[in-house]
């Protein structure tokens, strides 16, 4: 079995993200790039599949500009076998970026696909979701356990209610949570060896994938401050205050 | 205990700073094949620079010839110069001393060009590795340094391996070259087993903060240089600010002290804080907000306190020697010079024999001995200094006397023996609030989870003689409120109060290191990757 | 004018609040609104449905497999009736996550998530960068508007209103390739940090783990989940999955209570998103009386047992 893993550069989590003053986006300038921490949880799970013997190859894929090879390098030196990169200068919304990844899907024949369940910039959660309705296959989100019985895979999901179990048939799409592991770090020989895996790149053109129905991204804006509210004298007050607001 | 996994390399780089990345980029120009990495405790280049930054160009015209058409991202030629001695709520007008004109020079984000010179070097095929810290010194059987180890990852806060426990690895190379900037943690080390100190006066340091603004659009004036003086220092307090103008309405605004102060209470994050608030910078800064800030500590020993350079196996360059040149307030050209000078030097040698004779024979040494008087000028207060300084620089250091270093955590008075002059200093509207905001903006981190990388030493001492005697310094001169002495019912002598390192806090800085006057605080390595994230510093 | 679908979520006994926030929602868009419910046995969902305020039509879906709602079957049943409507809202909870994008998709569409406030019909603002930037996002012209509802973001409707309920048989049969098994709801009494609709915090100046029980004691009575200050944390006084802030858990409760935190900027970072924050401290320069809704200066260790006494 194959298990294709997306993998997705972004800001990374530690950086104060920061609007700029005209509006026209956040302010990328000079600011470190990582993998998707969500798909780093992924690929990991990935990899320990692989590792337990119930796969045989660990595939890669990001979407976008050459940029994202040093994300898909980092994939290959936590231990991908391959990555592919889909090459696009446009940043693509969930809907493309769910049809190239079905292109590839159709190339690849995976038994899994693992995403995060979502990516931390645009904070979307759709790409898995979408990618499994086009493809017509299961899906579970926010997987916080996984384990695989031959041709289905048991799935415990971080539901708001507490923990939903699942059961699906593969192939299937899942996207994963914060808690289902914590990834390995990288060892430094795996970053020279992870030069010399193969990096296929293909573009959006050749997978015959259209950028289409886009939303349209306008103004950009810092988030509203909290204002300073009232003072109140007591207990007896702060909870007469809570009263009236409704909160108790 | 398993073996560690190994790699070789013919030249091993701890630090990729501009010395670092300097002596990688000549070593790879001079001898393509050579095998040669560079190791960075940063989760990216840069992340871990912090400078003003105003630089001198010749020596990237030598590493980089037509770099000009092509500058690292913050790169803004210098157009004025203007010096000013700050009172209270007034400024004077001074000539700006030779040192510090800047005709021909630059203003540049030293994290970004250290990123940008770190691309060239890696398409010159020098392996870089950000977010691996160099933990230890491999010594050959020999006792020759031979490399370095990397520091553990996954080890949890009581020093138990973690589920993503990774061992980390040796690196042998023929060849070490530390540049991990001022106060390095193996220099450090490396000084004391070789005895390299053992000629030359103590080191002496400043501690630097900077914070970079975004200012209401027009305020800032790209290309302007400032430099001020005075307030909110007393005149035995050595220091002063910096100022400098980008583009995009950006300004880098920077204080440095000098860590050989007297008062115990002193607090250099506050004084820093102060100076934004004299009516010429509070009008610059009102309204704009902070984008990034940190602190480092700075080497200002020169000439008497530069160490002996080799050793077996290794070479120390740039500021973990220390080759800053304060009256010039600059330390990258020295660093680069250095760095390349390190190349050309393992190329000819392949030996670490005969670097430190060199040095002191290049123009690298001669910039520091021309200047070696002026810092220790200022021991006997802001205006002997003037005129002292004054006079050497007049007569190029070619006066024979010269003046020695002292050390810094010698020179703290404690509490009994000193009294603090009225510092009249005002209360503060711009942010940031206090040194957690502070830290806030350098965006630091650290994995919680992990042993503390500042150890104590002796830990008594804090709740007993050092509580006495200083009233526990550490907890004023972190910029990074990592120490705080707090009450706990829990401890059951010494008042109850207890030393609480906040290690998740700290800015990689090394002050406490330098300034602690028991020499019991001893900064160590967290796990690789971790500390401030500066961007654009 | 809009003709809105929103899928209501339920546990199989009641409607859950995020559908009356969701009809918050869309009365800002304007428009017809019905809501489509899907399970078993759900006739007093579907009443409770219409009685939201401006709810036209509720069509209830009533079939066995829909008792669970498995992604895969809900969005066929939306689909089935999706036609003519202009939009079809979820709740941006885990089932409306999980769910919405599956008929983005299938509707040829991208999703606007986490709805935050409507500039126009087909204009609305949302969070990215975990709520560090809003932009506003436009659904181009003629694209069916599928979107999830930031729950945070809007108040429940009344339940004044009086809509008609429609009940259908479904129109697929179940998918076979997705079988529910169960769910372990969160465990113990006291609610999850993350999930909690309250949570009482300590900080420094609760002073040890001892006293922490007080904190304990007030968040048991409010039914709230409890959270510390990283102070309180490294001071050992709690265990690090309790920590609140930028390096902890991010949370957006309705109401915040926080007693004995400064108020430090690493820790608002974690709360900024909550309705109310109410602020406890001795002294009345912290921070976070700058941050808070109500501020109230004195002695936790006083203030909360006369707390618990009103509450009684």
């Amino acid at each position: 079995m194959k298990i294709l893993v997306g993998i997705k550069r972004v800001v990374d989590y530690n950086v104060r993200v920061r609007v700029l003053a005209d509006g026209s986006g956040v302010d990328t300038d000079g600011v470190k790039m990582s993998v998707n921490p969500f798909d780093e949880i992924a690929l990991e799970e990935a990899l320990r599949i692989r590792d337990a013997g119930n796969a045989e190859e660990v595939i890669v894929v990001s979407a976008g500009g050459d940029e994202c090879q040093q994300q898909l390098r980092t994939g290959l030196a936590m231990g991908a076998d391959r990555a592919i990169q889909i090459q696009t200068s446009e940043g693509l919304q969930p809907l493309s970026t769910a049809r190239a990844f079905l292109k590839v899907i159709e190339r690849e024949d995976p038994g899994l696909v693992l995403l995060g369940k979502q990516a931390i910039d645009d904070d979307n959660c759709q790409t898995g979701q979408m990618l499994a309705a086009l493809w017509e296959r299961p899906q579970a989100t926010s997987a916080s356990k996984l384990e695989l019985n031959g041709n289905s895979a048991t799935v415990v999901r971080e539901v708001d209610a507490g923990l939903e179990t699942i059961e699906i048939d593969l192939p299937a799409v899942v996207t994963v949570d914060l808690r289902l592991n914590e990834p390995r770090f990288v060892k430094l020989p795996d970053i020279m060896k992870a030069k010399r895996k193969p990096m296929d790149v293909v573009s959006l053109e050749e997978l015959g994938v259209a950028i289409e129905g886009n939303l349209e991204i306008g103004h950009y804006a810092p988030p509203p401050q909290r204002e300073q509210g009232i003072m109140v004298e007591d207990a007896a007050q702060l909870v007469e205050e809570l009263k009236n607001r409704g909160l108790l | 205990m398993t073996a560690r996994e190994i790699m070789e390399y013919d030249v091993i780089i701890v630090g990729a700073g501009p010395a670092g990345l300097s002596c990688a980029i000549r070593l790879k120009q001079l001898k393509p094949d050579l095998m040669v990495a560079v190791i960075e405790k940063g989760a990216q280049i840069g992340a871990h620079i912090l400078s003003g930054a105003v630089i001198e160009p010749e020596p990237l015209d030598q590493l980089l010839p037509g770099w000009r058409e092509n500058p690292p991202p913050v790169c803004i030629p210098v157009a004025k110069d203007e010096l000013w001695l700050l009172t209270k709520k007034g400024k004077i007008r001074l000539p700006t001393p030779p040192q510090q004109k800047n005709h021909g020079n630059f203003i540049v984000s030293l994290g970004s060009m250290c990123a940008w010179m770190a691309q060239k070097a890696e398409a010159l095929e020098v392996d870089i590795f950000p977010g691996y810290a160099a933990a230890e010194i491999r010594f050959n059987d020999d006792g020759a340094v031979g490399g370095v180890i990397i520091g553990d990852m996954g080890v949890d806060s009581a020093g138990k391996h973690k589920d993503n426990y990774m061992q980390g690895i040796e690196i042998h190379a023929a060849m070490t070259v530390l540049c991990e900037g001022c106060r390095g943690h193996l220099s450090k080390q490396l000084i004391r087993k070789f005895e390299l100190d053992k000629d030359c006066d103590p080191q002496t340091y400043g501690i630097g903060m900077k914070e970079l603004w975004r200012v209401q659009p027009g305020k800032s004036k790209p290309g302007l240089v400032q430099h001020t003086t005075g307030w909110p220092l007393d005149a035995k307090t050595y220091g002063g600010s910096f100022i400098y103008h980008l583009d995009k309405d950006r300004i880098a605004i920077g204080f440095v002290t000098g860590l050989d102060y007297q008062d115990p209470a002193f607090r250099p994050f506050e004084a820093f804080q102060q100076m934004k608030h004299h009516p010429m910078l509070h009008e610059l800064l009102e309204g704009g907000e902070i984008l990034s800030s940190g602190a480092r500590a700075i080497v200002e020993g020169g000439y008497q306190s530069l160490p002996k350079t080799e050793m077996p196996g290794a070479l120390l360059i740039g500021d973990a020697a220390g080759m800053l040149n304060v009256p010039k307030i600059k330390g990258t050209h020295q660093a680069m010079r250095c760095g390349m000078m390190a190349a050309e030097h393992i190329n000819d040698t392949a030996s670490a024999e005969g670097f430190d004779a060199k040095l002191r024979d290049s123009e690298i040494v001669r910039e520091l001995y021309k200047v070696r008087n002026i810092r220790p000028a200022f021991y006997s207060g802001l205006w002997r200094g003037f005129v002292r300084s004054a006079i050497e620089t007049v007569t190029l250091g070619k006066l024979p006397t010269t003046l020695s270093i002292h050390d810094d955590d010698s020179t703290l008075k404690k509490r009994d023996d000193y009294t603090a002059p009225d510092r009249k200093w005002v209360d503060r509207d711009l942010p940031p609030r206090d040194r957690l905001a502070s830290v806030y903006f350098a965006a630091t981190e650290h994995d919680e989870d992990q042993p503390v990388h500042l150890r104590i030493l002796e830990p008594d001492i804090c709740t007993t003689r050092c509580a006495e005697e200083y009233d526990n310094p550490c907890t004023r001169f972190c910029p990074a409120n990592v120490y705080e002495m707090v009450a706990d019912d829990r401890v059951k002598k010494d008042g109850g109060r207890r030393l609480q390192i906040n290690a998740s806090n700290c800015v990689h800085c090394k002050v406490c290191d330098i300034k602690d006057p028991y020499q019991i605080i001893n900064w160590v390595t967290p796990e690789g990757g971790c500390g401030p994230n500066y961007q654009n510093m | 004018m809009s003709k809105i679908l929103i899928i209501a979520e339920h546990d199989g006994q009641s409607l859950n609040i995020s559908t009356a926030k969701c009809v918050t929602c869309a009365q800002a868009i304007g428009g017809n609104i019905d809501i489509a419910v899907f399970g078993s046995g759900i006739e007093t969902i579907a009443a409770e449905a219409a009685s939201l305020e401006s709810v036209a039509r509720v069509i209830a879906v009533d079939a066995e497999h829909l008792s669970a709602p498995i992604a895969a079957n809900w969005a066929n049943e939306v689909l089935a009736i999706a036609d003519g409507y202009s939009h079809l809202l979820g709740p941006s909870t885990t089932l409306g996550k999980d769910l919405m994008p599956r008929i983005a998709a299938l509707a040829g569409v991208n999703q606007v998530s986490d709805i935050m406030a409507v500039n126009a019909p087909t204009s609305f603002k949302r969070p990215i960068y975990a709520g560090n930037a809003i932009i506003d996002v436009e659904v181009p012209a003629g694209a069916t508007v599928v979107a999830t509802v930031r729950i945070a973001s809007w108040q429940a409707a009344a339940t004044t209103g009086g809509g008609s309920v429609e009940v259908r048989s479904a129109s697929s049969n179940a998918v076979k390739h997705t079988r529910y098994v169960g769910l372990k709801s969160g465990g113990g009494e006291r609610p999850d940090l993350q999930s909690a609709q309250r949570v009482v915090s300590g900080g420094r100046g609760v002073g040890s783990e001892e006293n922490f029980k007080v904190i304990y004691s007030l968040a048991d009575k409010l039914g709230a989940g409890v959270g510390a200050s990283r102070a309180a944390v490294d001071a050992g006084y709690v265990p690090n999955e309790m920590q609140v802030g930028q390096t902890g858990k991010i949370i957006s409760p309705d109401l915040y209570m926080a007693f004995g935190i400064s108020g430090a900027i690493q820790h608002v970072t974690g709360i900024k998103d909550a309705g109310t924050i109410v602020a406890i401290n001795k002294d009345s320069e912290s921070p976070i009386f700058e941050i808070a809704d109500i501020g109230l200066v004195g002695d936790l260790f006083k203030i909360i047992p006369e707390l618990e006494k009103l509450l009684d």
